[in-house]
């Protein structure tokens, strides 16, 4: 099985007490929901750090990056590039560059 | 040897500054969640070594931190390592779940049309004053959660929300927030908050009802200056000898009630300015109150560039500029609404911190200050401990 790689932004790599990338196996379609839901299961403590507790929709200023490409605004359900299904690329997690 | 724990939150992390009775010597530890806003650290008056702590992003959301062993270790509540045994023990986020009670609803937006609710950050953390798991949550867009499992979950005291005159709540520059709890020590049934832009509420039936306590106040900035609702209270301070006296710093206006809020009268007297955000009782002294006057709400810095505590032994309308070790030339610092906070040594001793960075401390009840550490993030809340 594939294992899919995740870059986090370091204050979420604090929380999930993380260092480094961090690998998780990948089963069926590969989503971005696919790997929050298997990113969140593995860490259950980054529940509500990348998507709202409940709506799960995308925090406002968390950004999905995956080939050099923002894939923030794709739909959670669109198939993902084979480069992270495959574990040749990351699926990178960022919070936006936005002052603080 | 009695001690004194301050408890700082600030813009980039949390400080804990202790010193013996004496309170001229501090060590100095943190920060604690290096890089995200601490909005509010409080202990518990029945375990001085419980502690809760908010710890907020506008990145990664609302996460609540609890200390058992006053301050020294953190932990999610629920996520301490001896909950934590086992191949799977992960941290868990339940204790940052703040979920509204039913449909949100609406509020008043900025413009005037009406907004959803939606959760952003706990304020305001308030233990209670008998069961250390008992804890309250003032959060933005405002309303009051508890938890009565040491913050491992937490549950919405909705009626306050969903008040009649909820939809006319509004918020005000910081956000809609619930920034003041007061817990009547005389009675477990009554509480105290304040919200900016509603105003204060009360209830006495522990959370189920709630009634706006706001006749008296006059806002200028609102369409109807004696509106039931709408007024930008900034803070409210108690003594806990006398439950049924208030003190408020609104917006602009310091104002004062002694029948539990019911009507308030102003006390703002020979102020030199009426506009500020932190109001605090002596811990001695029922009618020696501390505010610090800042010179208009869009100037959030000191009248005439000089920092200065007012202080009043007559419960409002006479005041004393307290400057001693204070910055009296070229200040443009702000205090906050939570940076304050009183110990219960004798004499009393007052506390506060600065958007510059400084936590000032005076052990002699305002008379003289120094500061503990000048060079912090911005300064959002202040609480002391007083451990014997």
């Amino acid at each position: 099985m594939a294992m899919i790689r995740v870059v986090l932004p370091p204050h979420l790599r604090t929380l999930a007490r993380v260092d480094g990338e961090v690998e998780l196996e990948a089963a069926g379609a590969v989503t971005q929901r696919s790997v929050l839901d298997a990113l969140e299961t593995r860490y259950p403590m980054l529940r509500g750090t990348m998507r709202d507790h409940v709506t799960q929709l995308r925090r406002p200023l968390v950004r999905f990056f995956v080939c050099g490409e923002d894939l923030s605004h794709e739909s959670p359900d669109a198939l993902l590039p084979e480069a992270i299904a495959k574990g040749s690329e990351p699926f990178v997690i960022i919070g936006a560059i936005a002052g603080g | 040897m009695s001690k004194v724990r301050v408890l700082v939150g600030t813009r980039k992390g949390a400080f804990i500054l202790t010193a013996d009775g004496a309170r001229k010597r501090w060590k100095v530890s943190g920060p604690h969640f290096a890089g995200w806003e601490i909005y509010h650290v409080k202990g518990s008056p029945v375990d001085p070594n419980r502690i809760y702590a908010s710890q907020t992003s506008a990145w990664f959301g609302q996460i609540i931190q609890r200390s058992d062993d006053g301050g020294k270790t953190w932990n999610t509540p629920g996520s301490s390592p001896e909950e934590l045994k086992g191949p799977d023990g992960m941290p868990k986020a339940e204790s940052n779940k703040f979920v509204y009670d039913g449909i949100p609803g609406t509020h008043q937006w900025y413009d005037g049309t009406q907004h959803p609710w939606e959760f952003k950050r706990v304020w305001h953390l308030e233990p209670s004053l008998h069961d250390p798991e008992h804890v309250y949550a003032g959060v933005e867009d405002a309303a009051l959660f508890e938890s009565k499992d040491g913050g491992k979950s937490w549950n919405e005291l909705s009626g306050l929300r969903q008040h009649d005159t909820g939809p006319k709540w509004q918020p005000g520059a910081g956000g809609m927030c619930l920034h003041t709890i007061l817990l009547d020590p005389e009675d477990r049934q009554r509480i105290f908050v304040a919200i900016s832009a509603a105003g204060a509420f009360r209830t006495d039936d522990g959370g189920t009802t709630w009634k706006p306590i706001n006749h008296g106040l006059h806002s200028e900035y609102i369409p109807d200056p004696a509106a039931e609702v709408g007024h930008c209270v900034h803070r409210i301070a108690m003594h806990p000898s006398r439950p049924n006296t208030l003190f408020m710093q609104k917006h602009w206006d310091v104002m004062r009630s002694d029948d539990s809020g019911d009507s308030w009268r102003e006390v703002s007297g020979n102020l030199p300015s009426d506009f500020g955000f932190p109001i605090d009782v002596h811990a001695h002294e029922p009618e020696t109150i501390y505010v610090v006057p800042i010179k208009s709400d869009s100037e959030h810095y000191p009248p005439n560039r000089r920092l200065r505590v007012y202080r009043s032994r007559t419960g409002g309308n006479e005041w004393e500029a307290l400057t001693k070790g204070l910055p009296q030339r070229n200040c443009y610092v702000n205090v906050l609404r939570d940076a304050m906070s009183v110990d219960s040594l004798e004499p009393c001793g007052i506390y506060f911190g600065t958007t510059g960075g400084q936590v000032y401390t005076s052990p002699d009840a305002g008379d003289n200050w120094k500061p503990i550490v000048r060079d912090l993030p911005a300064v959002l809340s202040v609480e002391v401990q007083t451990l014997e």
